[in-house]
């Protein structure tokens, strides 16, 4: 008895270590767990669903005793906000009809055009170091990997793993993501990477000598052909030129709002636009530097 | 030797049930890091309290879930809490003697232990914890060791074995 008591749980330990180690072996190949993924996810849902509505219940609850006059002044600040952005959008409707007159004439695909799904972020926490948030909608609602997410005021990160209920998003802020920017006032190009939770993004391997300054605003330039064109992605913050060292450091302080927002969109851009305009871009610039056409690969989405 | 009566098998999933909620209850910005290992914390105290009930194989399921809760690397919380298990398992017949402030210290050196390893999986996966708040939820569980063993306070009743 006593034997037993002492052995078993040495060679149990053994065991479910080298299990432990084959799984994150297997699991790091993320191609080949992608179905245990939705497994696990699926078997998890229930969980984050029931730990998120007592929340929503509680937002829902505040709304419905909100006091008339408070309603009815919100109304009124709702309305002025409305017509003011209404104003705002009969300018954008005549730029994006000029917009797509000149792009008909240089016959390049528009795709400024998407489709966009409302979501929202699950109230449940992840581990403090992880840069990571679970929205209520999965492959039911067809989301897929790769899938941009943005919120009211900017660019929030992809979607990494999809389950069938819920799936799983990659803030920008996650030391994995790198998004490629352009200055709006410049047109410098340059790749925020995440440098973690709560923490601003960084702009990698900027030379000393781009222009860019504090306050420049960073918009996506979609050269990755995953986020949507155009959209904020932040505005830069610090910026230090140091002699002798090759590169800027600049870090970005993202727009979207990262740790609040609870309702986002998830978008659907029409990929096999996006594709034909970035090679036909291509093409252009490797013409205009007499440098030969790489082999382009198209997305398989 | 074992008393299968006695076993509160209802209170012993109820508590690894809320531990799983606890974990994953939003909490306000500020308090992110101080949040308690719970999962770690009932897992040590069932081990010490029922090893051959709540043992290494329990710790090591309840490890999966929270890895498919946190989206971590599947197989990292339940390497490290597996392992924390075990070493309480080993210890259990002198901690169990101990008094409260006395375990909770070896709780303390174990969720650390626990920390570590989710830390340098973490590191070699290419996103370390490089924040010193990674640390606190150490000194939050140890705080909370006391109140938890009162909680489920069954120790005296279902301890005795020999």
């Amino acid at each position: 008895m006593l034997f037993q008591r002492h052995s078993a749980p040495n060679f149990r330990f053994i065991i479910l270590f080298a299990l432990s180690l084959c799984i994150m072996f297997y699991d790091q190949k993320k191609q080949q767990s992608e179905r245990l993924h939705i497994a696990l996810s699926a078997a998890v849902a229930p969980l984050q669903f029931a730990i998120s509505a007592p929340f929503d219940v509680l937002g829902w609850a505040k709304d419905s005793f909100t006091t008339h006059q408070k309603l009815l002044t919100e109304n009124a600040d709702l309305n002025a906000e409305l017509l003011l952005q209404q104003a705002q959008i009969q300018k954008i409707l005549e730029l994006e009809r000029e917009n797509a007159q000149l792009r008909a004439l240089l016959k390049s695909a528009s795709y400024l055009t998407s489709n966009v799904k409302m979501a929202q972020i699950l109230a449940v926490d992840v581990d403090p170091y992880l840069s990571q948030a679970i929205l209520d909608k999965g492959s039911q609602n067809g989301v897929f990997v790769g899938q941009p997410v943005i919120d009211a005021t900017g660019v929030m990160g992809q979607v990494i793993q999809v389950g069938f209920l819920t799936s799983r998003v990659m803030l920008i802020t996650d030391s994995r993501s790198a998004v490629p920017v352009q200055d709006v006032r410049t047109g410098v190009r340059a790749i925020a990477a995440g440098t973690g939770p709560q923490r601003p993004l960084s702009l990698t391997n900027v030379p000393d000598t781009a222009d860019i300054k504090v306050g420049d605003k960073l918009l996506t330039s979609g050269l990755d052909l995953l986020y949507p064109v155009g959209y904020p992605l932040g505005v830069v913050k610090t910026v230090d030129f140091q002699s002798g060292e090759p590169f800027a450091t600049i870090t970005v302080e993202p727009a979207a709002n990262l740790n609040e927002s609870r309702q986002v969109l998830l978008m659907w851009l029409p990929a096999q636009a996006v594709y034909e305009e970035a090679k036909q871009d291509l093409v252009q610039i490797s013409k205009e530097r007499q440098v030969p056409t790489t082999s382009f690969v198209a997305p398989t989405n | 030797m074992t008393h299968p009566r006695s076993i509160p098998y209802g209170l012993i999933l109820l508590s690894l049930f809320v531990a799983l909620l606890l974990g994953i209850l939003p909490m306000p910005l500020w308090s992110v890091w101080y949040r308690p290992e719970w999962m770690a914390l009932v897992i040590l105290y069932w081990v010490m309290v029922l090893p051959e009930t709540v043992n290494i194989g329990v710790a090591w399921l309840m490890g999966i879930v929270l890895d498919a809760l946190n989206g971590t690397l599947l197989g990292e919380h339940a390497l490290a809490l597996a392992a924390i298990a075990f070493i309480m398992d080993k210890w259990q017949r002198q901690v169990r003697l101990f008094p409260v402030w006395q375990s909770a210290v070896i709780v303390g050196v174990l969720i650390a232990i626990y920390k570590l390893i989710i830390g340098v999986i973490q590191g070699l996966v290419g996103q370390p914890p490089d924040s010193v708040g990674y640390a606190f939820s150490i000194g939050t569980s140890v705080l909370l060791w006391p109140w938890l063993q009162a909680v489920l306070a069954v120790r005296e009743s279902y301890g005795a074995q020999e």
